[in-house]
């Protein structure tokens, strides 16, 4: 018997009848971030996870939300995004210092504040050693910080870390390069075809460079 | 009975000592109600040479005059140089002297009186008043009264600056935060109080702290909107405190507001959705104890269009930008090995030369290569005279 049976057996024996949170586009068409919520982005580097945020980030500054990004490596590129259609003015930059225990606190302390429409976190340098210390606890306080509000909480990991608190995984995958020229002479970087993972869908996108 | 003063210099605040209804009459001419000083300095030429003292310590030139009613002192101080003491029931002789330019009568009014040889105010004083209705009108009645002495009428008073500000002086110096914020608490309740009942707000506080050392910390806190809410201020001027704290204890405490007009700001179902400004003031106060965060600025120069269809592969920059040895095989980079990098140059494109700041004396030049690295990741290194850099890795 699958774990979804169990899990929907379960609920009914409960009686209990979950309302679906209202999702927010990522800026991605087969892609929807649940609101309230904790969502992850995993995957090694240059698999696209960041391409991936930044898309989120330019929607969401498109619905004239506020968004803040909190920074745990300090690799943020502001003109890589401001290519990428995101509205800088509405993002707030929160700079850690390669310090991802304090990210984790501006991050609780900015859903505690309240009024972001999307409050991002990014640890895709930290460490993966530094990132699994991280506690549960700290990750559900995180949950339960952003719970009944419309604020879209996203983290980026190499992996995931936050386990039963997060709400959706996208796993993103890197399919293949796109270069163009000849090799040696003309190449150019053209994009990067990404593959991201989730238990409902796995959707592809190409994020481009040029 | 009223004073007026005549000269140069800030005459508004010397009327302010001495009275709390003040008319601005003229740049130079301030009259005051003076009703009530003979109580504090007797007779009115008491209170005539009080104000000239005090005038004299300010160092401000002013004629100083009393009468019975504001117009008759008005003349006199415009008139008499010093101190003049009109006395009441006898204006019309006392004023009498003066040249009717004083009264500022129209151009034609002036010119048709000289015509008739009336030149003084005891001249204008003496017409019947009857004969100078029908032939100057309500404007010549009103010259005759002036120059009798006689016009009466309100003071048009002057609204005092509004000034926010309270202290207190402590017995014993203070050097702990948690007392100190009592105290801060007692002085933001009673300005925020006092803001409250003008339907006044603040955007601007302004803390100044007396040390032991003699040393004066002076402190401001700017706020994004004008507010009352004093508990939040009490925690900015906590969190403020708390990272710089003064270096000696306290003995005496300053606290200033500025008074502005509450913001008015009209919600709605469709607004989107945005942090209230106080408490994104007070969560980046606290957010700043560790880390640097500000809402970014837009590039100076605007952005190539993007694809709507597709993301951009943006980059992940290395702050500061990692050293690397990179080996290099017919030109071009081969093997790249940094902090964390480290693997053979599968793909690359490139090289594309990049300079600027060359209009100062610090230009810059370096070749910029994308490459695919055997570890699995693509990467932006360049290199400059310095040598070679990872810059970031694409992701």
């Amino acid at each position: 018997m699958s774990v979804a049976t169990l899990k929907k057996q379960f609920e009914s024996m409960l009686g209990a009848s979950r309302l679906s949170p209202e999702l927010a586009p990522s800026g991605i068409p087969e892609i929807a971030l649940p609101r309230g919520c904790l969502t992850e982005i995993v995957g090694p580097a240059s698999s696209g996870r960041t391409s991936l945020l930044v898309s989120i980030l330019a929607a969401a500054t498109a619905r004239e939300e506020v968004c803040a990004l909190v920074d745990a490596e300090d690799s943020f590129d502001p003109v890589s995004a401001a290519a990428a259609g995101v509205h800088l003015p509405r993002v707030l930059w929160v700079r850690c210092n390669h310090n991802a225990e304090y990210a984790l606190k501006a991050a609780d302390l900015l859903i505690q504040g309240g009024g972001f429409g999307l409050v991002a976190m990014d640890l895709g340098d930290t460490p993966s050693n530094a990132a699994r210390r991280i506690s549960l606890t700290s990750w559900f306080r995180l949950r339960r910080g952003v719970e009944h509000t419309p604020t879209v909480l996203v983290t980026v990991a190499r992996q995931s870390n936050a386990r039963t608190c997060a709400s959706l995984v996208l796993e993103c995958a890197r399919e293949r390069v796109t270069w163009s020229g000849a090799r040696g002479t003309s190449q150019l970087l053209r994009g990067m075809r990404v593959r991201t993972r989730s238990k409902t869908c796995s959707p592809v996108f190409t994020a481009t460079a040029i | 009975m009223f004073a007026c003063l005549h000269g140069n210099g800030n005459l508004t605040a010397l009327g302010f000592e001495f009275s709390p209804v003040v008319e601005q009459t003229a740049p130079d001419t301030v009259t005051l109600d003076a009703s009530g000083l003979d109580r504090l300095w007797g007779f009115p030429q008491d209170v005539a040479a009080a104000m000239a003292r005090r005038a004299a310590e300010i160092r401000v030139k002013v004629n100083i005059a009393l009468a019975a009613n504001p117009d008759a002192a008005i003349c006199a101080a415009r008139g008499f140089a010093g101190v003049s003491i009109v006395p009441q029931g006898d204006e019309a002789k006392f004023l009498g002297p003066l040249p009717l330019a004083g009264l500022a009568p129209s151009p034609e009014l002036l010119e048709t009186l000289e015509r008739w040889g009336i030149r003084r105010f005891r001249d204008l004083a003496a017409l019947p008043p009857l004969g100078i209705a029908e032939r100057l009108g309500p404007e010549g009645l009103r010259l005759r009264e002036l120059a009798r002495g006689e016009a009466e009428r309100k003071l048009v008073p002057l609204d005092p600056p509004l000034e926010f500000e309270d202290q207190i002086e402590l017995e014993d110096p203070v050097d702990l935060l948690e007392p100190l914020a009592f105290l801060l608490a007692r002085l933001l309740n009673g300005l925020a109080a006092r803001l409250a009942t003008r339907a006044l707000a603040t955007d601007e506080l302004r803390l100044r702290l007396k040390l032991e050392n003699r040393a004066t910390d002076a402190r401001t806190l700017r706020l994004p909107v004008p507010s009352l809410d004093t508990k939040a201020f009490l925690k900015l001027w906590q969190l403020d405190l708390a990272a710089h704290p003064p270096v000696s204890p306290i003995v005496h405490i300053w606290m200033g507001m500025n008074p502005v007009k509450p913001r008015a700001a009209q919600g709605g179902l469709f607004v989107p959705l945005a942090p209230e400004p106080l408490s994104l003031e007070l969560t980046l106060a606290r957010i700043k104890k560790g880390a640097d965060a500000f809402f970014v600025p837009p590039p100076s120069t605007p952005p190539p269009a993007k694809n709507a269809s597709d993301p951009f592969l943006v980059l992940r920059r290395f702050r500061p930008a990692r050293a690397a040895s990179v080996a290099i095989a017919s030109g071009q980079p081969g093997f790249v090995a940094a902090e964390g990098v480290r693997g053979k140059v599968l793909e690359f494109a490139g090289p594309w030369r990049t300079s600027g700041d060359w209009w100062t004396t610090n230009p810059w030049a370096r070749d910029e290569w994308d490459i695919a690295l055997s570890d699995g990741a693509l990467y932006r290194i360049y290199c400059e005279p310095r040598g070679w850099f990872v810059e970031g890795s694409y992701d």
